[in-house]
């Protein structure tokens, strides 16, 4: 099957870093961090540090915000900054000991069954 | 694009925070076309305001990527919706609404990797979209249904119509709803879940 819209762009490529120079030097000119921190869109993001221990005001920002566990994504929209370039700067925070990272569930091919389950029960209660 | 525009706040809302004892994340991704009405089924169940997380890509001249070159290159912003919903207090789920154009399935990459499943939202009007996004989730191995949201000027047409004419395999469950109705939306995920759970509990259907 195919719809109007299967054109391919070939320029376009999975998972190509860049933006505008703002973002080139909010990371201070990273496109990754140094050792490689894996964080998900919803990995869940704490404050440990007072944010008065951050070096940059970016870092502060987050610091102040994740007083409460907050995902990755959260903290980009709050930011109004790409999810890329969140990431880069949680990679700091996160080698720094400023932030614990809570890993999503991880889900193979398929969920477990029990996660399912704890997910129908929460949804049922909407 | 289906999505307001983003504004950069301080953080969120004292009413929005999650409770310390958020341990742990899950996602799902609603995909479909433009005004399919994926924001607004996310908007629906979310227990937040929807909020918008913004990727950018470069498309860059062949082989040169240095930042001299900047002026060269096509900045395209690419923004997605997504909306919150505590299931206990350790779990939380993340919904996220993402275009199904192929142009933006570099998006996909991050997004895909660990959810849960997909909800392909369409609308009668206009198919098109729909077949290369459900193609594509096929070829990952992720799991969805298709819910077909109801327009009040659209035609309704059987299911069984709309899924010869996507050519959906029988296995893939179909669910009509009001992606403006909590209850309606809800009840979408759920057909999501009780299929995923129904994939983990019983043998593997047969798939091409």
């Amino acid at each position: 099957m195919s719809g109007p819209d299967n054109v391919r762009h070939p320029g376009w490529a999975d998972g190509v870093e860049g933006g505008p120079e703002r973002l080139y030097v909010v990371t201070a000119g990273r496109s990754s961090s140094s050792a490689p921190v894996v964080l998900d869109l919803v990995t869940l993001i704490v404050s440990r540090g007072r944010p008065e221990r951050a070096t940059q005001p970016e870092h502060t920002a987050i610091l102040r915000m994740c007083a409460s566990p907050l995902s990755v994504a959260e903290i980009s929209a709050y930011m109004g900054l790409p999810a890329s370039t969140v990431t880069v700067l949680l990679a700091d925070l996160v080698h720094g000991g400023h932030v614990e990272a809570r890993a999503p569930v991880p889900v193979a091919q398929l969920p477990d069954v029990e996660l399912l389950e704890a997910v129908m029960h929460g949804l049922r209660k909407l | 694009m289906d999505f307001a525009n983003s504004e950069a706040q301080a953080g969120p809302q004292v009413q929005d925070a999650l409770p310390a004892s958020a341990r742990s994340a899950v996602k799902v991704v609603v995909v479909g076309g433009f005004g399919v009405g994926k924001t607004t089924l996310v908007g629906s169940v979310s227990e937040i305001r929807p909020l918008t997380t913004e990727e950018t890509m470069t498309q860059a001249g062949a082989g040169v990527d240095s930042l001299v070159g900047a002026e060269n290159k096509t900045e395209t912003t690419v923004a997605m919706d997504f909306g919150r919903i505590s299931i206990d207090e350790n779990l939380v789920l993340y919904l996220f609404g993402t275009p199904g154009q192929e142009r933006f399935w570099f998006l996909w990459k991050g997004l895909f990797e660990g959810a849960l499943g997909a909800v392909v939202l369409i609308d009668t009007r206009r198919l098109e979209v729909s077949f290369s996004v459900i193609n594509r989730l096929e070829e990952r191995g992720v799991p969805f249904v298709v819910a077909v949201n109801a327009f009040p000027d659209a035609p309704v047409h059987p299911m069984e119509e709309i899924r010869s004419a996507l050519d959906l395999p029988d296995y893939v469950p179909m669910v009509r709803c009001d992606a403006r109705e909590r209850a309606s939306s809800r009840d979408t995920l759920l057909a999501l879940m009780s299929y995923l759970h129904s994939l983990t509990t019983a043998p593997a259907p047969e798939r091409p």
